[in-house]
């Protein structure tokens, strides 16, 4: 009897002790959530506030002053809402690709031979990080492209004309006719035309986050050890061979995840649209919530969207992170 | 970089709901029960959201003082309920703010010239609880004189410039569409960037209330290059409002209001109010003078106010005449005229129900 092994006491039990842990930490965690989730709803209802989302059919009413899918005010509200979501990803898309290559262009210039290219570089990315963005767009928008001429006055270069309407630019007309813009009574005509607040904001944006990219860059490269640069000389590379094929490669390791951040908030900061007046998503949102009163509902797609937008970017930048490490083997 | 701070709004909106119990068990017995008098008294002063910069009706000058029509409706309702017109925390909203600052506590009460409408007052909208209107206001169209502009056909592809979260906004929508002109909207988040934007040239209009506009055209640096197109595209009566769910704090704000039409009705001025009291208190005949000034009955303690609310009022702010002709009036760089904010007496829409 006494010889036998005592049973461990399940309050001692290595086995059991965690589960219990858990289960009571994850039922005080649901009581929590319950009784927030539930007090929010009473709390909702009692103020006639609950979420409904029959609203998003409706027609939305209002317009919108450029939009990549065809919209009139006779469309509903998610429709609305779309377009506000595409004028938002594509000032993204375009800020991200622009911005990539001004910052890595920046980055390596910082390690130029040429002395004044170096402080240039430097200058750049310490006055533009320097300032906050929501100026920076203001000083773009209404300083500078507000500042421009119109009509015969504005400024031509051969397929480009920037104005104070915006910016037109030539591109394949009907037919693939290469076409470039024109004035017809006082107004620029072209294929291909921007917005000035379009401009503003992309201007904006890929100078800013262009700079904190430079940095990432720069940082990336100086990773790099010196002996890379030396065996590269001494193979008789030149500066941009040994900088293309020998270090950035290896930079990209360093580089690349502190893309992502930079990315995310690129994507995020494009919601200060609204201030040069761009219709964006959020500016979208403003009207609707504007005209349907719908608080929560709206700033819950708001949320949401922006949500996802980060997650996808995050998604694929740890796609490419995977792809640039040095793989076992 | 942070995203626009206006995205923290949401945040304590929800959080109040989420976290918030149920208000109603916490009345003072007795009396009049109003969480938010209880708490206007509690903290010492009335927190009243207002534009901030819109000369007439509410501005920060450099003197660091407010002025405006709206300021002095914030004013006049901190006489009545702390007794001292000075006891007022202005807090400058823009419109998209004003609506989620007001539901979310973060001010007692709206004088922001915001237009009355029904998505607003309805509980299953905006959900707030409007005042008397204090101000009779028309939707116009401001344009350069040198663009030759006259009717809103002349305006037919052009960008009109219009500050987002304005009826003004939902308004121009209406208008253009029913008339077939084809227009592009550029919208800004502040007044401020959207005259802005109109002066930058960007735009070959500007809308807003008609008195909006020519408060800001007289800040322009050549307000004469600047003209109002005759067209009025739409009611915008612009009223001060409360939340819902406090019927007697909105009382207490409503008659407030009311008590500045009536006193100029009866022609109590700043001036005289003290020597209208002495007369009241003195002519025992005099009841329905002797009751609006709180001589006699209990109109203070109904409404949760002290017995003397409406000559503190008068005494700090004057009455609905004397604020208007300050503020927006023809002695003010404004020039308005009253037109429909005479009294009704004299033609008019500034009407005071009975003090009775």
């Amino acid at each position: 009897m006494s010889g036998t092994f005592e049973r461990i006491p399940w309050w001692r039990d290595r086995r059991v002790v965690p589960w219990i842990v858990q289960a009571v930490v994850g039922l005080v965690l649901l009581l929590v959530i319950s009784l927030l989730v539930g007090n929010l709803v009473r709390n909702l209802t009692g103020a006639g506030l609950l979420l409904s989302w029959r609203w998003l059919g409706q027609p939305a009413s209002f317009d919108v002053a450029e939009s990549l899918i065809p919209f009139d005010a006779s469309m509903p509200y998610w429709r609305a809402l779309l377009v506000g979501l595409v004028n938002s990803l594509r000032v993204i898309v375009v800020g991200l690709v622009g911005a990539t290559l001004l910052g890595t262009a920046v980055g390596m210039a910082s390690f130029s031979s040429n002395g004044l290219l170096r402080r240039l570089a430097r200058v750049y990315v310490e006055v533009i990080r320097n300032i906050p963005l929501l100026l920076q767009l203001l000083f773009w928008y209404f300083v500078v492209f507000l500042a421009l001429p119109n009509g015969t006055a504005a400024f031509q270069l051969p397929g480009v004309v920037v104005s104070k309407s915006g910016l037109y630019l030539a591109w394949f007309a009907q037919g693939f006719s290469w076409q470039g813009p024109e004035l017809v009574n006082g107004v620029w005509q072209a294929p291909l035309r921007l917005s000035v607040e379009f401009t503003a904001l992309l201007t904006g944006l890929i100078t800013y986050s262009g700079a904190f990219i430079a940095e990432v860059v720069r940082g990336g490269i100086a990773s790099v050890p010196q002996g890379q640069w030396e065996a590269a000389t001494s193979l008789g590379l030149h500066w941009s061979a040994s900088m293309r094929s020998v270090v950035l490669p290896q930079a990209l390791r360093v580089i690349v995840p502190g893309l992502n951040s930079q990315y995310i908030s690129l994507a995020k900061n494009s919601a200060l649209a609204v201030a040069v007046g761009y219709v964006d998503l959020y500016s979208v949102s403003e009207t609707t919530l504007n005209q349907t009163g719908r608080a929560l509902e709206v700033f819950l797609l708001l949320l949401g969207s922006y949500l996802i937008i980060d997650l996808l970017i995050s998604a694929v930048m740890n796609g490419v992170n995977q792809l640039v490490q040095i793989r076992e083997r | 970089m942070q995203p626009s701070p206006r995205w923290l709004l949401a945040l304590p909106l929800l959080l109040a709901f989420a976290l918030g119990g149920c208000a109603d068990d916490s009345g003072s017995g007795g009396g009049v029960q109003s969480v938010k008098l209880s708490t206007i008294r509690g903290r010492g002063k009335l927190v009243c959201g207002v534009d901030g910069k819109l000369p007439g009706f509410s501005f920060l000058g450099p003197d660091g003082t407010y002025s405006g029509l709206d300021a002095d409706t914030c004013r006049a309702v901190a006489a009545a309920v702390l007794g001292d017109p000075a006891k007022v925390e202005f807090r400058d909203l823009n419109s998209s703010e004003r609506f989620a600052a007001l539901a979310s506590g973060e001010v007692d009460m709206l004088a922001r010239n915001t237009t009355m409408t029904l998505s607003r007052d309805s509980a299953g909208g905006n959900g707030i609880s409007f005042g008397p209107t204090t101000f009779y206001d028309g939707q116009g169209v401001m344009v350069p004189v040198a663009s030759g502009a006259t009717t809103l056909q002349d305006l037919d592809g052009k960008p009109i410039c219009v500050e987002s979260g304005t009826t003004t906004e939902l308004n121009l929508a209406d208008r253009m569409r029913e008339q077939g002109i084809s227009y592009t909207p550029l919208k800004f988040q502040t007044g401020d960037q959207t005259y802005a934007a109109y002066l930058g040239g960007r735009c070959v209009a500007v809308t807003s209330d008609r008195s909006q506009l020519a408060a800001k055209r007289s800040s322009f640096p050549n307000p004469d290059q600047h003209t109002l197109l005759p067209v009025v595209m739409s009611k915008e009566p612009l009223t001060p409002a409360s939340v819902n769910g406090d019927p007697a704090w909105a009382d207490a704000m409503r008659w407030t209001v009311f008590a500045l039409f009536q006193a100029e009705e009866l022609g109590i001025t700043k001036a005289n109010v003290a020597a209208k009291v002495a007369e009241a208190k003195a002519n025992t005949n005099q009841a329905d003078l002797r009751r609006f000034l709180g001589v006699e009955g209990d109109f203070g303690k109904q409404l949760g106010l002290p017995a003397d609310f409406v000559p503190k009022t008068i005494a700090a702010v004057g009455n609905y005449g004397e604020i208007f002709e300050r503020n927006v009036g023809t002695g003010s760089p404004l020039k308005l005229e009253r037109a429909e904010n005479r009294l009704w007496t004299e033609g008019g829409l500034i009407y005071s129900p009975p003090f009775r």
